[in-house]
This record gives C-alpha cells, sequence and structure tokens, in this order.
C-alpha cells in the first residue's frame, strides 16, 4: 500500500482540481434513482467517463479510458469530487456491477454488445435475483428456464427488483438444471425488458417512492447466446456479482462523500441558531464516525493494492459490506439528530432534486436501511465473515434445506 | 511473562531485542542504527502487542530517538544515539509539560533540573530521562543520578511500566537545537500515539485469532460452540471493527513521516478510534473464551490489560477526539493545559 503523491499523482491531483473548477457548475445533481436519469445527467457522465472520472479502468475497446489499475488514482479523483460536493456521475448496478462482471466472465458478443452503453449510463440494468421464496437463501431460486431449440423459456417470479420499471436490462438467475444438486442447477441469463412475456408491477418502499417491483415471467423467449457462462454456472457468475456488488454498497467514496455533507450540515447554525458542532455529545460521535471512515477508505486501498497484486483478500473483503453500510446508516442518523427537533421534517417531492435537507437526509436514512437488508442482510453477511472468512463451522440445518453436495463454495447463502 | 511484568524490565530480554536490532530501528544508520521509518517501527509494535512482551518500546525505541534527532545537538547526537541504537542507553519519555500549566513544568537552570513528573514512559530499566520543560526546551537526566529519586506507578497492564519522578537540583544537558521544540513535543507524541495503537492492535488481533481457535475447539450442547450464530456473529463483527485499524495505522504511520498536513490529525483518530475497537474487541474475545476468558489460567487478560493501557495512555479517545476538532478548527484552540503558554505557532 504505497500511498505517498508521486508527481504524477500530484498532476491528476491538479487535473481534477482543474477540471473541477471549468466544468463543476454544470454539473446536475443526481436523484434519488426512483426516475430514470435524464439528459442533463447523462450528458455529463459522458464528459466523466471521456475524462478517466468514471470507468477509468474499462479498456478503451469497450467504452472506458483503457487506464491501467492505480490504487491511489481512484482514490484522488473521488476526493477531488468529494470535497467540491460535485456529483462523480452514475454508481448505479450497470456501471458498478454489471460491466465488471461481463468484463471478467462475459463472451466477447456480451462485452462488445453491452458494456460501452452500461458504463455511459445509457443501459440501465435491474438484478432478478429474489425471489417470495428465496431471500437470504439466493440459492433456492425457483423461477425456471426450459432450453427450447435455440431459446431458453423463462417462466416464474421475481420480487423486490430495483429500478425494473425503467431499467432495459435485466440479468435473472433461474434454474435450468432441476435435478442438479441446489446450487448446481442455476444458470445466469441477460435479456431485455422489452422482451415479449415480461410484467412489472411496482411495490411501494418506506420512503414512499418508487424504487422497487414484482417481475412476472411468462413464456419469455431468451436466445441461448444470452446465457454468461454456461448451464449449471449461473450461482458462479452471481458470486462474481455479488462481490463487485458487496464493494458498491460499502463504497468509501460515498461514505467519503456523506461525510463532507455532514460536516457543512453540523457547522452551519439551524434556525434555532444552535450549530451542532458545539454540542459536544454530537462532535463526539461525528469524529467517532470520520476516523471510522478514514479507515476503511485506508482499508479500502488496502484492497485494491490487493487486488492489483492478484492477492486473495478474504476475510478483508468479506467485511466491507457490513462496515461501510453500518457506517453509512450511523452517518445519516447523527444528521439527524443535528438538525435538532426540525429533524422529523419528510416531505418527498416528486423531484428529489426539490427536497429540503431534512427530507434528503431522511430519505438517506430510510434507503441506508434498505441497503443494510439488500445484498445480503448484515445477519447473513456475518454467517459469510464469521463462516468463509474466520472458518467456523456452518450452522447444522434441516435435512431438508441440504444441497445434495456440501463443498466448500456451495454451502452458503447469498454469498 | 508474569515474572518480568512484576519486576517491570528483564535484562535477558531485552538483550534478545537488542539482537533483533528493535531499540536500533529508528536511529539513523549514520549513527549505528537502522534508519527505519514508523511505519516498520509501527509493524514491530503490532508484534510486541500481539506477543504482551514485557519490555520497554514506544518511548525507548519510538519516542526517544524521535526527540533526540529533533533536538539534540551533531555532538549529542553522535555521543547518545549509537548507544541507544545498541539498547546499552535507554531514555524514559515525560512529556507532562504538554499536558500541566507552566508553572507547574519542570525547569532549568545552570545545568541543575528541578521539578516533579508524572507519567513517565519505559522508567522501569532506563538510564536516562528526557524531560519537557515548561520553556518549550528539554533535558537528559541521568535516571539513577544525585537528585533523582522514580517510583513505579502501579498500571494495569504491568507489561509496560510508568512511573513518577522527583527532580531536586539533579545535574541534567539541555537539548536546545529544535526550531520549534512545543512542535516536537507533539511530534514526539504522536510517533509514540501511533505506537501504542499498532501495540493495541496487534494485542487486540491475538485475542481474536485466540477467540477463533476456542470457538472451533470447545464442545456445547453437542455441537462446537463456534457453530452458535450468536457467537460466530459477535467474532464476524470483531473482525469487522478490528481489520480496516490496521490500514489507518499504516496510513497514519506514513503520513507522519512524509511529514504530511493531516499527519496530526490521523495520529488523533488512529489513537481514539483504535482505543475504542480494541476494547470493543478485547470484550468480545473474552466472553467468547467464557470462564476461561476470565481466569488467570490462560492468561488472556494480559492481552486485555495490554488495550487498556495502551486506550489510556498519551490521549485518552475522548481528548484525541478535542484535539482531531481543534486541528480542523471545529472548536477553538485548546486551552492552556494542552497547549502550555509560550507555545510557538
Ligand atoms: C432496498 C432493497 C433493494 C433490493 N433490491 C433488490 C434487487 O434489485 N434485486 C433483487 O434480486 N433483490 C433485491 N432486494 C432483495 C434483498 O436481496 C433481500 O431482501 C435480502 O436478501 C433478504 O431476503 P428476504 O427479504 O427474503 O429476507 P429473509 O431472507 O426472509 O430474512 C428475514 C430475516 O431473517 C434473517 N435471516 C435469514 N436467514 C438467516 C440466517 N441463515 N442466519 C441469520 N439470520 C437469517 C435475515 O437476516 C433477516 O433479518 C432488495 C432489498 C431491499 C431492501
Amino acid at each position: 500500500m504505497d500511498l505517498s503523491l508521486s508527481e504524477k499523482h500530484q498532476a491528476l491531483a491538479d487535473e481534477v482540481a482543474q477540471f473541477l473548477a471549468r466544468h463543476g457548475a454544470r454539473a446536475p445533481k443526481p436523484h434519488a434513482g426512483h426516475q430514470p436519469p435524464d439528459e442533463r445527467m447523462l450528458d455529463w457522465h459522458a464528459l466523466l467517463v471521456e475524462h478517466g472520472y468514471s470507468s477509468r479502468t474499462v479498456p478503451r475497446a469497450y467504452g472506458g479510458f483503457g487506464a491501467a489499475p492505480d490504487v491511489l488514482e481512484g482514490a484522488i479523483i473521488a476526493e477531488g469530487f468529494a470535497r467540491a460536493g460535485v456529483w462523480q456521475g452514475f454508481t448505479n448496478q450497470g456501471v458498478r456491477m454489471v460491466a465488471p462482471t461481463l468484463l471478467e466472465v462475459g463472451t466477447e458478443a456480451q462485452k462488445r454488445d453491452y458494456v460501452r452503453p452500461t458504463i455511459l449510463g445509457r443501459m440501465l440494468w435491474c438484478q432478478g435475483y429474489s425471489e417470495p421464496g428465496a431471500g437470504s437463501d439466493l440459492a433456492s431460486v425457483q423461477t425456471r428456464a426450459v432450453r427450447d431449440g435455440d431459446d431458453y423459456v423463462i417462466n416464474g417470479q421475481k420480487i423486490w427488483t430495483s429500478f425494473a420499471h425503467y431499467a432495459h436490462m435485466i440479468y435473472v438467475l433461474c434454474r435450468t438444471e432441476p435435478d442438479r444438486p441446489k446450487h448446481a442447477g442455476l444458470s445466469y441469463l441477460v435479456l431485455s425488458m422489452k422482451t415479449p412475456g415480461i410484467e412489472v408491477r411496482p411495490l411501494p418502499n418506506m420512503t414512499g417512492r418508487r424504487e422497487f417491483n414484482e417481475v412476472f415471467f411468462t413464456d419469455v423467449r431468451v436466445p441461448a447466446g444470452q446465457m454468461v457462462m454456461g448451464p449449471g454456472d449461473g450461482w458462479k457468475v452471481a458470486q462474481v456479482n455479488l462481490k463487485h456488488e458487496r464493494m458498491k454498497l460499502g463504497d468509501p467514496d460515498k461514505i467519503v462523500q456523506r461525510l463532507h455533507r455532514l460536516v457543512t450540515l453540523m457547522r452551519t447554525p439551524q434556525a434555532d441558531g444552535r450549530v451542532a458542532m458545539q454540542q459536544p455529545e454530537l462532535r463526539a460521535r461525528l469524529l467517532q464516525l470520520q476516523a471510522e471512515a478514514a479507515a476503511l477508505r485506508a482499508h479500502h486501498l488496502r484492497l485494491l493494492t490487493e487486488q492489483a497484486q492478484d492477492i486473495d483478500s478474504g476475510v478483508k473483503r468479506l467485511i466491507v459490506k457490513l462496515a461501510g453500510t453500518g457506517l453509512l446508516w450511523r452517518l445519516s442518523a447523527l444528521a439527524i439528530d443535528a438538525f435538532g427537533e426540525p429533524g422529523l421534517r419528510y416531505a418527498p417531492h416528486v423531484d428529489a432534486s426539490d427536497d429540503d435537507q431534512v427530507t434528503v437526509w431522511n430519505f438517506d436514512h430510510m434507503h441506508d436501511l434498505g441497503m443494510l437488508i439488500g445484498g445480503g442482510t448484515s445477519h447473513i453477511q456475518k454467517n459469510i465473515i464469521a463462516e468463509r472468512g474466520l472458518g467456523l463451522p456452518p450452522e447444522p440445518r434441516a435435512a431438508s434445506a441440504l444441497p445434495a453436495t456440501t463443498s466448500g463454495d456451495h454451502h452458503r447463502i447469498r454469498s | 511473562m508474569r515474572a518480568v511484568a512484576q519486576r517491570g524490565f528483564d535484562m535477558a530480554l531485552w538483550r534478545e531485542l537488542q539482537a533483533l536490532g528493535v531499540p536500533a530501528l529508528r536511529v539513523p544508520e549514520a549513527h549505528g542504527g537502522l534508519g527505519l521509518g514508523l511505519l516498520d517501527a509501527a509493524v514491530a509494535a503490532e508484534a510486541l502487542g500481539s506477543g504482551s512482551v514485557p519490555a520497554p518500546f514506544a518511548g525507548v525505541a519510538v519516542m526517544a530517538p524521535a526527540w533526540v534527532k529533533g533536538a539534540a545537538s551533531a555532538t549529542q547526537q553522535a555521543e547518545w544515539l549509537p548507544r541507544m541504537a545498541s539498547g546499552e542507553m535507554r531514555v524514559a519519555i515525560a512529556l507532562d509539560a504538554l499536558e500541566c500549566a507552566a508553572a507547574r513544568a519542570p525547569s532549568m537552570s545552570a545545568h541543575a533540573l528541578t521539578g516533579q513528573v508524572s507519567g513517565v514512559l519505559d522508567a522501569a530499566g532506563a538510564t536516562h530521562c528526557l524531560v519537557l520543560l515548561g520553556d518549550g526546551r528539554t533535558a537528559l537526566v541521568a535516571a539513577d543520578g544525585r537528585g533523582v529519586s522514580v517510583q513505579a506507578q502501579a498500571n494495569i497492564d504491568g507489561t509496560r511500566s510508568v512511573a513518577d519522578i522527583s527532580i531536586d537540583a539533579a545535574p541534567a544537558v539541555p537539548l536546545d537545537t529544535a526550531a520549534d521544540p512545543w512542535a516536537l513535543a507533539h511530534r514526539v507524541r504522536d510517533a509514540g500515539r501511533i505506537a501504542l495503537a499498532a501495540d493495541a492492535i496487534g494485542a487486540a488481533q491475538h485475542m481474536l485469532d485466540s477467540a477463533v481457535a476456542w470457538a472451533g475447539e470447545r464442545v456445547q450442547f453437542g455441537r462446537v460452540i463456534g457453530s452458535f450464530q450468536g457467537l460466530k456473529h459477535t467474532l464476524a463483527e470483531a473482525v469487522t471493527l478490528l481489520e480496516p485499524c490496521r490500514a489507518l495505522l499504516w496510513q497514519a504511520a506514513h503520513a507522519h513521516d512524509q511529514n504530511a498536513d493531516d499527519a496530526p490529525l490521523l495520529a488523533c483518530h488512529l489513537k481514539a478510534h483504535v482505543g475504542d475497537v480494541t476494547r470493543e474487541v478485547a470484550r468480545m474475545t473474552t466472553e467468547a473464551h467464557g470462564g476461561m476468558g476470565f481466569t488467570d489460567l490462560l492468561g488472556l487478560h494480559h492481552w486485555f490489560k495490554r488495550c487498556a493501557f495502551d486506550r489510556q495512555f498519551l490521549g485518552t479517545p475522548a481528548q484525541c477526539r478535542d484535539e482531531a476538532a481543534s486541528l480542523q478548527g471545529w472548536i477553538s484552540p485548546l486551552p492552556v493545559a494542552v497547549r502550555p503558554t509560550g507555545a510557538t505557532a
């Protein structure tokens, strides 16, 4: 983990500062994700990709900036944007999870067709994993895909599918080999949401905004070439994707941005004249969280370093989601406390950019709770950390729940 | 360890550390040392904490060389540093003038030092003591010299020593080449904070490793206790708390050596955060051992106490957070008790 700023890095920091000085003012404020991105957001994001401030290491052949992996570069760019309070473009599932997954295990055709529009934010994705009967126990999904000529035909139901109401594409974990043991019978298909036979029904969530949905599949036909890896490899692909999801959900850049917002809030006099920073209890909490954020950021750099050296980070990688989402939740909780009694306000508008500060923090706080659940709950994260990271024995399970083989990676849930 | 912990200093153990080059780590090569960075010293500190090694380190091997390098003349350095590197000269650290009003701090006239200092680190086995004076200068005094009396303070840990020293017109040598002696004193303390945090991380990691091993062996209700989710989750939380501390440690140690702008802030954050995390991890892992964690039979409590010492000494979490707030301009500068009057900015 080399932390000194070389000339090259100093030059990048200067370049970012110049970019922000020149263009920062026209950066749009992103909306919360319940609506599809608009043209201003897409244009801004395209500018970031062009300069290498998003998808920096994606090869040029697939529309990225083609930079060699460099631990510090990403951190320098993120810090510059966070300090300036400028939006650093989409961090959606497509950009952060699907593109890296396809680059890792996709076919040449899949990379060529999907990576470029995905990293530009023009192709939006949703995740068809959870089902009414399969949440934490993800490998028990029942949605079926049956081979018919050159196609697969999908029937079944997904639930809690975020952004399915405007996504262009979905990646679906479904059962193709019902005779094989639980984990070995799954496959991974990517398909357009326009494919006939898909029906999306909204599910309200606690924020009052429309974010997730039910998705029904009735005789949905997909060419076999839309499968990522082979039949029965679905769990493997899901693992790759979940690895990126865990990193996305524990993202230190997001934590640093939050922290900057929180510090500003706590230094600003509120309506009643109080300044949160002058209240010892609130200040002490902020300082605790600030140190924790610094530790997670340093930890992230350590992981990136190990990744660049092909070192298996083991338990160090597994803790990221639990640590990051827990910290985000406590940051937004502190913001609400810093408002005092007015912190009870919640009045979301249709367009999130019209929301007042308290509403935004209350939205974030509820959203953070969702993130403690989504992507594998905190309980499940702890199971994974303890069993795969620390090597503790699995819980005994009911005989009927046991897969036919219980080897290594296969005994776990959403992991 | 038990025996040494009661005596405070063990020459045979010290000779072994000497052979490994531990006292030479932070002494420049030109003076017979290894010339390594604080990051290297932090790695050593973590190993010492992990073994709960009853020997001086943070004061003698980290703070003292830094202080001498920053404040002693070339002649003094040439005289002392080689002897510090060899482990023959062991220098205890009396920085408490940073914490008390100038009038109560030790003072010096005509090479005679007078005053009371408390919280002197690595006093057991020390041959000398570096003392911060009320005017910001530094004096070196022989630990067994005329007019010096050392009273060991009982402390929770016992594997490291802290003492009160009364000094009455003792012969002493001034060190006065530092351009900004108060800044140097703070820097020396930062280095000590980083070393103690590293030590605590090593100690807590040892406890966690021990708890994981125990949880994989001990059987209750016909099952290995590590298969109970309550315990499993506790240990998962412990590793999630502890592991990122290590990266923060490396960053703080590195920043310290690079004289980075945020080095003092990182040292404060590190000391505070590691203090809280290791207390929590020490609790969780002791509980995981059941009665075996509480008893003296296994001796796990030595590591618990190691963490406790590292947390309290050279700035508690609350104190470090106040400093962190003040360094960022969130509260007005701290009162005289922390930044003595006459401090050059
Ligand atoms: C905001 C949000 C967005 C989401 N977006 C998507 C999406 O886009 N696509 C998608 O596929 N899914 C999505 N999900 C679904 C999410 O992945 C699941 O909700 C999650 O995995 C938990 O599954 P479940 O809801 O069935 O809860 P359950 O699995 O029924 O869990 C209920 C409780 O039981 C606990 N529990 C279960 N098993 C264990 C165990 N072995 N040990 C200890 N405790 C256990 C859980 O921790 C939880 O506390 C989203 C969820 C949320 C909240």
